[in-house]
């Protein structure tokens, strides 16, 4: 399935789900800052990369998914579950690329411009988190299309 | 910035592809612009060091999020939020045995 937009999702979207993610992500940002001012920005720095968003992310899908079945007169609910699954599969790609951003960071960020470092870094996060979901989506190709022995193995 | 990566996300296809924006720097961006502005360059240079082994610990946990909901079927709310002491587990093991 190639990439693409669907912007009537948005019209779909109720506020409350953007507003729900708003609160999750200023709590930990203010949380973060917080614990830094206490313990020290080694401690508080490690929550920069806290999943902050994601679950309520992935509880929205799974109820958006599971309506949408129901609509259709389907139960719903291991579909729903499925696609968070799928979501949660690309968040785990979406991490690498954050570990890609925190060491641009770390090394870039003193003596030079912070604005310029953080927009590089956060395009570094999606070249390599969108490099990482290529690759994998071309190995899930090539297993599909793996040719099979007549043993059901594919040592040789 | 939150709000931003959320309908980035939600307007995406395939969800695996959507999902990349569940994992975004958005807090990280919002907190570090913060940071820098209140406690300089060196401070929040010394917090991203931290956060790579925040990262590491994403990765776990949204790995095993995923295996809990496709393989297990656990409601999204329930594997996400009882997956929350493994991030901490993770992220706070590895900045002790190596970060400190």
């Amino acid at each position: 399935m190639n990439i693409s937009v669907n912007f009537s999702a948005l019209r779909e979207a109720k506020w409350y789900q953007f507003a729900l993610r708003f609160c999750f992500g200023g709590a930990i940002c203010v949380l973060a800052g917080v614990i830094a001012e206490k313990y020290g920005p080694a401690i508080g720095g490690l929550f920069l990369a806290f999943p902050a968003i994601f679950p309520a992310s992935a509880t929205l899908l799974e109820n958006e998914q599971e309506g949408k079945k129901q609509r259709a007169g389907l139960h719903g609910m291991i579909r729903g579950r499925k696609v968070a699954g799928v979501d949660a599969v690309g968040a785990a790609m979406g991490s690498l690329g954050m570990i890609v951003f925190a060491t641009m960071v770390r090394q870039l960020l003193p003596g030079r411009s912070s604005s310029l470092i953080l927009l590089s870094a956060t395009l570094a996060w999606f070249v390599v988190s969108l490099t990482i979901w290529h690759l994998r989506r071309l190995f899930v190709q090539w297993c599909r299309h793996k040719p099979m022995s007549p043993h059901g193995d594919n040592t040789h | 910035m939150v709000c931003a990566f959320a309908a980035i996300g939600d307007v995406l296809k395939p969800k695996s592809f959507a999902g990349l924006f569940g994992a975004a720097p958005s807090v990280a961006l919002a907190t570090l612009y913060l940071t820098i502005s209140s406690q300089g360059k060196i401070y929040a240079a010394t917090e991203t060091r931290s956060m790579i082994a925040g990262a590491v610990a994403f990765f776990i946990y949204a790995s095993c999020a995923s295996w809990l909901l496709m393989k297990r079927n656990l409601s999204a709310l329930f594997a996400t939020i009882t997956l929350m002491p493994l991030w901490l587990a993770v992220s706070f093991g590895l900045w002790f045995m190596l970060l400190r």
